[in-house]
């Protein structure tokens, strides 16, 4: 049950900025997961609230009380490192039960956590065992009993499971789900991983160069990408993103992404949504490739387009379509599109389509 | 099975056109060195066991005899002998704990970011690099009771460090731990920037004191090299003679090998010196054993 607030946090390596006034706040309970490529700032900021990091400016504030002065062990919070940092002299009994056995809990109080966390996580007969007799995933069951063995305030994770092969990695991220799930204490974890951090999040926060993105639940980020950055950043395959002229003959309106074919119609309404950005070529649209609809015959309000390539993933093909010069790439169900070279018909789904203006990047919020 | 794992000879090189083989080269470089460990080592040694069941002295040409083992029933009965043992125990405890202690806080110390850690290092090691013979030469002239310069900085007056039988073999132990205090450092150093970063960062994560993370994670963690440091120091000072033998001639620091000199070319029993040095030697093989145990030990994890 504990509310962490970040407000106002400036970090400086020398002369490069990390993070860059970064405002958030953490509702108890919640699992947070940040998200962005390495080098973002996302695991300086978890290590800033860990305590293993100072800031040079703002406040961190765990159940209202400011700690940014405070050593990491006056913190109470626990943490989960990517190279899990067990202890290799110790065996995972020993190890679960560090914590414990540092502030000085008796040894039947020490005895009972640690089984009942082991039990939890089902690494009850690991407990003799060293550690470097584990296979990855029990390191990281390890690594989280050590963590949760105390009950702290707060879980701090970063990249847990990307040590990991993915097979494993699918397995133990819904073994940390489960276990948010039942012990219920305010999560933050750090990823690179855009599956993971959909999968996991309540919400999720994008960080890119320092600077907070967006901060939203997976569903939100994914429909509605505040800019270029997040739009691209999350989804895969990777939303199509292209310059956009929207053309205005008097009747229809239509989005061409390509000055030499004709464009996609929209309705009419985009022209008030985009209140005035339609003229000159600061405009992009994104559409994720499930919102590019492909059809075999020749329909209404379909263009013509010619297929470049079919990437066949199994439950689905990822069909590259060539539209003039430029390229959008669909979403089609498996075989739908029989060969590279066919010519196919595609539209556009308005609903689904975004609009950003390409100078700052930002989106304009136009939905249909 | 060397001769399996070797390359042949590129025939176009020189070696090839002056006819030898791979296995005239390898004989050119080993056997010397063979010859060499053979005449100096393994022949005196073997040499000596046989020496040690005789009555044999180099110092006359009176014929020896053949007495067994009477040389070792004398040696091991001998209180005087035992005596020497136990001064050389106490020796070896107190300048090798002295030596951990310093060396190991030294290193400590200096495990950290500080300016001119390279350059300090270096100079710390510099009493290793001296030989022990001008070691004690120089500390004699320090611990002078009359111009030694470490009286004088204390404010001892005229204090006897090397002629008062109760201290001297301290001073002898002093002298030790100042020149192999580096050594354990070195080593300790090499064990204490070999623990990973994020084993303290965790340690603090889970709230673990400085005394508290120092004794369950540094100390296990450099175990093993301090480990090493310690077999090495330990059988040095067992064998310990030329600091002993120039600082002081109490009876009190008369260490065994100081005995075994004594034995062997004062008084010249010869034989009954090679059977002292023998038992030295099972000793020292059986402290070491002890010490290589515990390591392997410590090692499995």
């Amino acid at each position: 049950m504990t509310e962490i607030v970040l407000r106002g946090i400036q970090k400086w390596f020398g002369p490069v900025q990390v993070i860059k006034d970064l405002n958030l706040t953490i509702a108890p309970n919640e699992f947070i997961v940040m998200l962005g490529q390495s080098g973002c700032g996302k695991t300086t900021t978890l290590r800033a609230i860990a305590g293993l990091e100072t800031i040079d400016e703002g406040d961190i504030l765990i159940d209202g009380k400011p700690v940014q002065h405070l050593k990491c062990s006056d913190r109470d919070i626990a943490m989960v490192f990517q190279s899990f940092s067990l202890y290799p002299h110790m065996t995972v009994f020993e190890n679960i039960a560090f914590p414990l056995r540092a502030t000085r809990m008796g040894k039947a109080d020490v005895d009972k956590a640690v089984r009942e966390i082991a039990r939890v996580l089902r690494i009850t007969d690991l407990l003799d065992r060293r550690p470097s007799a584990l296979s990855g995933g029990d390191m990281q069951r390890v690594a989280i009993g050590r963590a949760l063995v105390r009950q702290p305030k707060a879980m701090l994770m970063d990249e847990p499971i990307g040590a990991l092969d993915a097979k494993l990695r699918e397995e133990m991220r819904a073994e940390i789900k489960r276990l948010h799930l039942k012990q219920g204490s305010t999560t933050i974890y750090v990823t690179h991983d855009q599956v993971e951090a959909m999968s996991l999040a309540d919400r999720i926060v994008i960080m890119h160069e320092g600077v907070l993105q967006q901060v939203g639940s997976p569903e939100e980020v994914y429909s509605r990408p505040q800019n270029l950055f997040v739009a691209q950043f999350v989804g895969s395959p990777v939303m199509n993103v292209s310059p956009a002229a929207v053309r205005d003959d008097g009747g229809a309106v239509s989005v061409a992404v390509d000055a030499t074919v004709p464009g996609f119609p929209f309705p009419r309404e985009l022209l008030g949504h985009l209140n005035g950005h339609a003229s000159g070529g600061a405009l992009a649209m994104g559409i994720r490739p499930e919102g590019v609809l492909v059809s075999r015959e020749a329909r209404d309000g379909y263009v013509p387009v010619e297929v470049h390539l079919i990437e066949p993933l199994g439950s689905y093909d990822i069909v590259d379509l060539k539209v003039g010069e430029a390229m959008l790439r669909a979403r089609t169900s498996a075989g739908f599109v029989p060969a590279a070279g066919e010519r196919v018909h595609a539209r556009i789904d308005p609903a689904q389509a975004h609009f950003f203006d390409t100078a700052s990047g930002q989106s304009l919020g136009v939905r249909l | 099975m060397t001769t399996l794992t070797m390359t042949t000879l590129d025939p176009r090189s020189r070696a090839a056109r002056r006819g030898m083989s791979d296995l005239a080269i390898r004989n050119l470089f080993i056997i010397p060195t063979i010859v060499f460990l053979i005449v100096f080592n393994i022949f005196p040694l073997l040499y000596s066991l046989g020496y040690s069941f005789t009555d044999f002295r180099a110092s006359t040409n009176a014929p020896w005899n053949f007495v067994g083992l009477e040389n070792y029933r004398t040696l091991l009965n001998d209180p005087f002998i035992w005596n020497n043992f136990a001064i050389t125990a106490k020796y070896v405890i107190v300048s090798v704990t002295g030596q951990v202690l310093v060396g190991f806080g030294v290193a400590m110390l200096l495990n950290r970011e500080i300016p001119f850690k390279g350059l300090i290092t270096t100079l710390l090691l510099l009493p290793m690099m001296l030989s022990m013979a001008v070691v004690g030469l120089f500390w004699k002239l320090l611990y002078d009771p009359s111009f030694g310069i470490i009286n004088y900085a204390l404010g001892l007056g005229r204090f006897e460090w090397l002629s008062n039988p109760d201290v001297a073999l301290y001073a002898v132990a002093l002298t030790d731990i100042w020149m192999w205090s580096p050594f354990v450092m070195l080593l300790s150093l090499a064990g204490l920037s070999a623990v990973p970063k994020h084993l303290y960062e965790a340690a603090a994560i889970d709230r673990a004191g400085p005394l508290y993370t120092f004794f369950r994670i540094t100390l296990p963690l450099v175990a093993p090299i301090l480990m090493i440091a310690i077999i090495f120091r330990t059988m040095e000072a067992f064998k310990t003679f030329d600091l002993a033998y120039i600082l002081t001639s109490q009876p009190t620091t008369e260490v065994i090998s100081i005995r075994l000199y004594k034995m062997a070319f004062q008084e010249w029993q010869t034989g009954m010196s090679c059977a002292l040095a023998y038992i030295m030697l099972v000793m020292v093989i059986a402290i070491t054993n002890i010490y290589v145990k515990y390591l392997n030990k410590v090692k499995e994890r």
